[in-house]
Formats: C-alpha cells, structure tokens, sequence
C-alpha cells in the first residue's frame, strides 16, 4: 500500500462512511417494513447488499482486514436474501443492525489489521453464518418458457436473473423497450425514462446495442417487468420514446396484437423534460457529482475574499483619477464594469456556500439506527419521525451537530419516553414518539428534538440546583417555571443520581449548549409535566459566512457576531459603579460587568464622544457589556484568518473586509469571555448575579 | 507504451486506486467511467487499449458492457478485464466465456493489476507478432 498516496486513502475512508451510513439508513427502512410485515422492496435489498458488496472489495485494496472480514460475511447473508434464499426474521436484522457499529469502530482504528481485534471479528463473523441458508423452494426454472434469448441471458448477472425469475412468479408481464439515446444526455434521458417507469414496472438492466446507434448516440434495450397491460404500456411509450415489446411464453401460440392498441400515444407528456427531473432521485444522480474536501471550498472562499480587496484596491487606483475630464468617459465605464465584477463576485460567494450544504437527512439517518438500539435496551417502544432531513445546512455544521443531537436523542429516549407499562397505565399510547424535525427560519436551521414521554419537573430541577450549590435558595424562590427549566443547562447541574431523579434532562446538557454556542447557536427547552419534552436547536445556516454588528472603537472599525448579542444600550458613564475591583452597570436591577473596549484593546481616547453603547452579550450563562464608541450597522462578513504570525494573538476569530475600503477586526466573543473573566486584576465574582 | 486505459466502476475508491496502481511511472493513461452509461460516452470517441470492468454495477452490468465492448469495431484492441468480489460465482464464468481477457478478483493489489496487464500485451504481441 506504501506506493498509495494519502489522498487515496482518504477516497477510500470517504466512501466507507457514506457506505456505512448508507446501510444504516437502508437497514431500518428494512426494519420498518419487517415490523410491518410487509415484503420490503426488492430493490431496498439489492442496495443494502451492493452497499456491503463494496465495502467489502474496497477495504481488502486498502488492508482494512476486519472490515473486509465482517463484510464478506455478511455479503453472502444478504446473497441469499436478496436471492430469495433466505428470510428475514429478528436474528438476522440484529447481526445487520450490529454490523453498522462495528463497521464505524474498524474503520477509525488507527491499525485497520490491529490483531487484538480478531478474536471479536472472528466470534461475530461465527454468528454471522450460524444464521446460515435455507433451502430454496424450487418450482423449475421459468425463465426457459420466456423467448428472452440466449444472447441477453448471457449478459445477466445472477441477481437481475433471479429478479426475472421472481417478477415472473408475480404474475408480471416481460417487455422489451427499444430506445435510441443521446450520449451526451444519457444520464438524464436515463432518469426520466426511470421516473416514468418506476410506478408501473421494475427495470430489469439495461442492454446497449450496436444497432441504431452511432458516435452521438446509442440504441439501448431495456428488460423490464410490469403488471400494467401491453397497450397501456405502449400508449406510455411508444413514440415518445421507442419501441415496446412484449416477451411472450414459449408455449403461447404469437398472439394477434388486440385492436386496442391503437390508442394515440402521446397523449400525455409521459417524459418530463430532463431538468426538471435530474434534481430527484438524488441516490441515481452521484454518477455527475464529485467529492470535494470541505478545505477546498474555505481556500476557494478566501480567494473570493482576496478577490474582493483586489476590487477595492482598483477602486482606489481609479478614483486617484478622478476629476480628469480626459479620462471622464473611461470612468464612467470602469464603474459600470466595477459594478459589474461586485455582482459577479457576490454570485460566486452565493455559489460556493451553496456547494458547502447537505441535507441534515445526513445526520438523522445516524440516529435512526441509534434509537432503535436505545429503545431496546430500555425495553421501551420507540418511533422516530423525521420530518425537513432535506433541510440544508453548512457541511459544518452538520458534521459539529451530531454529538449534542446525539446526547439530545438518547436523553429523550433514556429518560423521557416511559416504558411501556407505565405508559399503558397513563392511558398514552404504548409506543413513543420520538420526533427530529428540520426547518429553516430566515437565516437560520431550527431542529427540534420532540418526545412525548414524561416532561420535566420544574420544582424538582430548582431543589437539585439548590442541593448542588449552584444557587442560593433565596435566589431559587424568585425564578419563573421557564428559568427553572433552564438550569439543567448549568455546569455541574447534571449527576449520575440526577439521571434517575429528574428524568436524567441534566446528562450533558451544558456540553449541549456550550456546543451549539460555539457554533453560533441557541437551544432552547419547552416542556409539560405528563406530556412531553421539546428541545430546540437554533442555528446559522453556514458558518463561513456570520452577521455582525459593526462597531467603532478607537476609531477603528471591529465585527462583533450577532449570535452573542443579546442588545444594545446607550451608555452613561455616570451609571458605572466599581464592585471588586471590577466595573459593572446596573441593569433592570442586576449588575452586569462591563469592559470598555478602547483601553482593553490599547487604543486611543476618542475625544468628544457624544454618545456611546454598552453592547450586551452572553456566553453559556454569563453576560459581559462590552463598551464602544459608535454602532455602524449590521452586515454579513466572510473572516479571513489573520495568519500564522498573528494566530497566539487571543481575541479575535480574524479580518474582514466591509468593502468600500473598509477593514475590520473579527471578534471572538467566546475568548474575550475567558480573557476577561480570567484576568488577575478582578477577582471572579460573576456567579453573584444569580 | 503508456496503456489508455478504462475504470468502469461505480466505487470512487476502486477507481481511485486503479488510477494511483496504473498512472505511476507513466505505466498508463487512465480514464475513469463511474456509470455504464458514462462508459458508453467514453467508449464512443476513444479507443483504448485497456478496458477494466467492475461486474457489479447498477444498470448497465459489467457483463453487458463486456458484451458491448466486445462487439464494438473502436475497441477491438482492447484487453479486457472483469474485477468482481465474487470470484468463482457464475458472473464470472459468464464474463469469461463474454470474451474476458482476465478476471481479477477483488482486491487485488497495484502489482497484481501491473502484472496482469503486462502479460496480457504480451501474450497479444506475441500471437499478433
């Protein structure tokens, strides 16, 4: 392998994932159809087989030995289903639903062939076949009785022969479909033809022929198996698209063609215009996309910025000639074209962050598998419903959100949703919901996390609190229902003995918050007593992007990110008091400190400074007013980092630019906190706010 | 002689590493086909002197892309070659009587695929010499 670059490898672990996380969506969409009973789609089967078929051959290339192990072990498992040689019962559901665990733990070992690890592999690829073949129920082949030929017979592999076999044993009739395609538009003709297909019959393959076709173009013959009468068929097809025929029984004498046929085709657009399809069926679309390091696109955006104070420095050079009536037609058209260029840039900002979105469906299919697990370690009946997994966020952010959401999920499923007695008692019903829905709010991705098991006890969250030392009882009387709710987001809140005392809402709930404020976002907690829980996630759609208050210091211009501002108040020096050696305000009647950004940051006195403004903003559960001379506005901005050279300077996240020659500094609010709070010349006293 | 060579092969990984195996030390030209239908694209304008085909794919399988090549006037100089996970089940007797040059079985590692290509061109070279 050591002839390998690293960036193969990384090719190698990308698919992986996607494979894995592929096979645990698909496994409980299996799963939802066995606790159904019904007969899950045979095409569902076949993509939860290729999915393990190709891990499989990829991770012996690249020496992960036990992933190759355990999914060649269960490659012939899902042969045999997807063959009809075997069932699907409880056993086998729990070695899949096992499989995904183990296949995310081997593929982020550091030694992919690391022998201590065999023995395991070893025992769970022993259970894996234990569960072993069931004789096949054999009623002869009927594929001879079919004039399908032997050439097309040849090209089959055993799987879509098994799939002929098996649409013939429904009762479904054979057509061949004869199509000349565009080769240039094939993968989109391809999509149509399937979309219009996919309600009345299941493809078979596709075969290309020599025939009919040339350079530009090729003749395909499409196998397929459909329950919808010939004539119908044809009014769909023929025409429009090519030739359908149906592949009689041997034994049947050539049958007369009915009259019927003779319906109009095309009378109905039956092959919607490419365009419009191409954006479904995404898992069919990966042939015309590319992988892309999410790095890339953070270096393709900062030539974006680059690209911006280019523009600014040529304003520069040009307004220099400014007032020259030779060059004043020149002028004109260099400001047309400067215009120009800012909107084309603007396009590519918009360009670039859209290619950094994916669908949170990314991180929820994780939990599908999760739930189930949880739900049945706690013997508990639980029923995820997802509803916005299209819903598209910052690659980022999903990647950052699937720790909190998890801790979220299990809570919820730990501690919220009742066992089923219990629930039975209170007369809800038996199993759980559990659901995870997405949406978009303006500028923002709100995701909720929604039970309806027990809800939360507000006094009872007050008297742990209390009990906790994390706040005085006097304090603890004046709280509302709300802000009682709001203390399991407290450090030190949460205890393995809270877990079972206050349906457990503490485990990591600050580590939730902390989180999500770090990526700029809010949570938030709603719940009855009896009824149920519903946390709520708010967050930036992107984090490449932020809006930021603009503000003067000093004179110079600095970003200060939104997420963090509660508000803005006019500021009076008269009202600063000194408490521990610490300056602090009194607002509605609490004291909050305070830190002048001028002399915090060493610059100069603005002298003469009319009105000034306390900007208000809180971190985890502490505010800090941060003083400045001058709102400017609010606008979104791209931070450019401040490089290598300044990168121990703490403070600011970076630079960016405003446009119109205007620089600013990038706070970063969560350090200044730290900083702050941290310096020896206060002592810390924030807790006596609450 | 740099082989033009084809990947048909709906994993990004395996053609990735075709690629890394063959275009080292300018062993080959590789081109990359992740659908039947992009290889059918690809198979219109260029003829190539190597063609490797995973059995395996949605849609257009292997074994119809093999019998295509097989039957196409550009491409019949082309070794080509089967690479299937399943080794000695009947898609790989069928691609073999398809008129196969060589099955590889997965995985197979960048001197297995050097190998084999070798020694087919030169078992060609030998019988067209």
């Amino acid at each position: 392998m050591s002839d390998l670059r690293d960036n193969v490898q990384q090719e190698f672990l990308a698919e992986a994932q996607e494979l894995v996380e592929a096979l645990s969506r698909d496994l409980l969409l299996l799963d939802e159809a066995h606790q159904r009973a019904e007969r899950p789609d045979a095409s569902l089967i076949n993509e939860i087989f290729r999915s393990v078929h190709t891990l499989k051959g990829i991770a012996g290339m690249f020496g992960y030995k036990h992933v190759g192990a355990i999914a060649h072990a269960l490659e012939d498992l899902l042969d045999d289903l997807r063959l009809g040689r075997l069932d699907i019962g409880d056993p086998l559901l729990d070695v899949l639903f096992d499989s995904v665990e183990r296949f995310q733990r081997l593929l982020s070992l550091e030694d992919p062939q690391s022998p201590e690890e065999t023995p395991e592999v070893d025992a769970y690829v022993a259970i894996v076949r234990s569960i072993g073949n069931q004789p096949a129920s054999d009623d002869g082949d009927p594929l001879h009785r079919y004039a399908i030929g032997s050439a097309v017979l040849s090209v089959l592999t055993e799987y879509e022969e098994h799939r002929l076999r098996a649409c013939i044993r429904e009762g479904m009739q054979l057509y061949r479909l004869r199509a000349t395609f565009d080769l240039t538009a094939i993968d989109d003709s391809i999509e149509a033809l399937r979309d219009v297909i996919r309600d009345d019959a299941e493809i078979i393959t596709y075969l290309p022929s020599l025939e009919g076709g040339n350079d530009e173009s090729i003749e395909l013959v499409v196998l397929l198996a459909s329950r919808v009468p010939e004539s119908e068929l044809k009014a769909h097809f023929e025409g429009q698209y090519g030739a359908v025929e149906a592949i009689e029984e041997q034994t049947h004498l050539p049958t007369i063609p009915p009259q019927l046929t003779s319906i109009p085709p095309g009378t109905q657009s039956l092959l919607p215009q490419p365009e419009e399809e191409s954006g479904q069926a995404s898992l069919r679309s990966v042939a015309n996309s590319v992988r892309v390091d999410i790095r890339k696109l953070d270096d393709l955006m900062n030539v974006v910025g680059e690209l911006a104070l280019v523009r600014t420095a040529v304003g520069r050079a040009i307004s220099g000639l400014d007032g020259d009536p030779k060059y004043k037609h020149s002028l004109r058209e260099l400001d047309r074209l400067g215009r120009g260029f800012e909107r084309q840039l603007a396009e590519l900002r918009t360009r670039i962050l859209d290619v950094r979105m994916v669908p949170l469906g990314q991180v929820f299919s994780k939990f599908a598998r999760i739930v189930r697990q949880a739900a049945r370690e706690h013997d508990k009946q639980v029923r995820l419903v997802v509803t916005g997994a299209n819903t598209e966020v910052d690659k980022l952010i999903v990647e950052e959100l699937a720790d909190p959401l998890m801790h979220l999920v299990r809570n919820a499923i730990d501690h919220g949703i009742e066992s089923v007695e219990t629930r039975m008692r209170l007369a809800k019903p038996s199993e759980g919901t559990l659901a995870l829905n997405a949406y978009h709010k303006g500028r923002n991705v709100v995701i909720e996390v929604e039970d309806d098991g027990g809800g939360m006890h507000a006094q009872k969250l007050r008297e742990t609190a209390v009990s906790r030392g994390l706040l005085t009882a006097e304090a603890s009387h004046d709280l509302t229902r709300q802000e009682m709710l709001n203390l399991v987001f407290l450090p030190g809140f949460s205890t393995n003995e809270s877990v079972t005392d206050l349906s457990g809402r503490g485990v990591g709930m600050d580590v939730v918050k902390t989180n999500i404020l770090r990526m700029g976002g809010v949570v938030s907690i709603a719940s009855e007593q009896g009824i149920g829980t519903k946390i709520t996630v708010t967050l930036p759609i992107t984090l490449a992007i932020i809006r930021a208050l603009i503000v003067k210091v000093g004179g110079r211009l600095f970003a200060l990110p939104i997420s963090a501002i509660r508000e803005a108040v006019p500021f009076s020096q008269q009202d600063v008091r000194t408490i521990q050696g610490r300056k602090v305000i009194t607002m509605r009647g609490e004291t909050l400190p305070i830190c002048d950004l001028t002399p915090w940051f060493g610059l100069r006195e603005v002298e003469h400074q009319a009105s000034r403004f306390v900007i208000v903003c809180e971190m985890g559960n502490r505010e800090l007013g941060f003083v400045v001379d001058d709102l400017v506005g609010q606008e979104d901005v791209i931070t450019k980092s401040l490089g290598q050279t300044l990168s121990s300077v703490r403070g600011f996240a970076g630079a960016t630019d405003l446009g119109n020659q205007r620089l600013a500094l990038v706070l970063d609010t969560p350090a200044l906190f730290s900083e702050y709070f941290s310096s020896s010349e206060v002592q810390p006293s924030m807790e006596a706010r609450a | 002689m740099t082989f033009h060579t084809l990947i048909v092969d709906d994993s990004s990984a395996v053609r990735a590493f075709v690629r890394a195996a063959l275009e080292a030390e300018d062993f080959a030209r590789v081109q990359e086909a992740e659908t039947g239908f992009e290889a059918l694209r690809l198979l219109a304008t260029n003829a190539f002197d190597v063609v490797i085909v995973d059995v395996n794919m949605p849609d257009i399988n292997g074994l119809e892309l093999l019998a295509f090549i097989g039957k196409s006037p550009r491409q019949q100089g082309a070794i080509k070659i089967l690479i299937s996970t399943q080794a000695d089940g009947p898609d790989a007797k069928r691609g073999v009587e398809l008129g196969a040059d060589a099955f590889l079985a997965k995985p197979f590692g960048v001197d297995d695929l050097r190998t084999l290509i070798q020694g087919l061109v030169h078992g060609r070279q030998e019988v067209s010499g």
